[in-house]
């Protein structure tokens, strides 16, 4: 709830730095503070660098946030929908078993519940949203 | 009715895919007929300039998509006047209005949403 309103929000959220800029970790503390606070988040969008986040393939050292790992279990214990770029995500190599088959790659590096999909779906959720939240843009 | 999105472009066409997929939000908008806007700043300006030969980064060429922008019905296109001049470029390769600064705030206001790459 909005301490000032009383009132819950929508929020879309989209990421586009890569996963160890300051900004990729101010969307993982802000998409849990909103939950936390009761607010509803329609959908998660990962764009340009910000498909790594959503890399099963990054390794972070033991004593330090992993980040990736974060994004999952949010993702998972709360059923969010995590929508990632496709175009952004091949061109970076982060591709689903669909899609390494199709580009005849040997590594898949994303894995349920995050989904691949268009630019439509960053479209969509922000129309549905009441605040478009964007982290790591230029 | 929609919410409008204004998408403030601010990468050199050949600086990395930053200004190719900031267009292709535009483009993804136009396309399921919502109301965009597109400003171009900073060095995005440079998206504008004639003459580019992408054959040697053995790149496909920008223009083309931004070409695309009013044939997607994105046609508010912006360039903000201080960064062209501060780049020396003279001529454009569309029909953009060439904002001032002091403009550029109340363009952002005028917007429900901006994303910014």
């Amino acid at each position: 709830m909005d301490c000032l309103t009383g009132q819950t929000m929508k929020f879309a959220i989209a990421l586009f730095s890569p996963p160890h800029s300051p900004s990729s970790r101010r969307a993982l503390r802000f998409a849990q503070a909103a939950l936390s606070s009761g607010h509803e988040i329609v959908r998660l969008f990962f764009y340009q660098d910000g498909v790594h986040s959503a890399s099963s393939s990054v390794v972070s050292n033991q004593d330090e946030l992993d980040v990736a790992a974060q994004w999952r279990e949010l993702l998972t214990t709360h059923q969010l929908d995590g929508v990632v770029c496709i175009a952004a995500a091949l061109r970076r190599g982060v591709l689903n078993a669909e899609e390494a088959e199709r580009y005849a790659r040997n590594a898949a590096s994303l894995e349920a519940p995050w989904e691949l999909s268009g630019l439509g779906q960053l479209h969509e959720a922000s129309q549905m949203a009441d605040r478009l939240v964007c982290f790591g843009g230029n | 009715m929609a919410k409008s999105l204004l998408i403030i472009s601010r990468q050199a066409p050949w600086a990395g895919p930053g200004a190719r997929e900031a267009l292709d939000i535009a483009l993804a908008g136009g396309a399921f007929d919502l109301p965009i806007g597109m400003l171009f700043l900073d060095d995005g300006v440079f998206q504008l300039a004639p003459g580019q030969q992408p054959q040697s980064l053995e790149q496909k060429d920008l223009s083309a998509n931004l070409q695309a922008l009013p044939m997607f019905g994105v046609e508010e296109l912006f360039a903000s006047q201080h960064c062209l001049d501060q780049r020396g470029i003279r001529q454009l390769t569309l029909p953009a209005v060439c904002v001032g600064d002091a403009e550029i705030s109340a363009l952002i206001d005028r917007y429900e949403q901006v994303i910014t790459l």
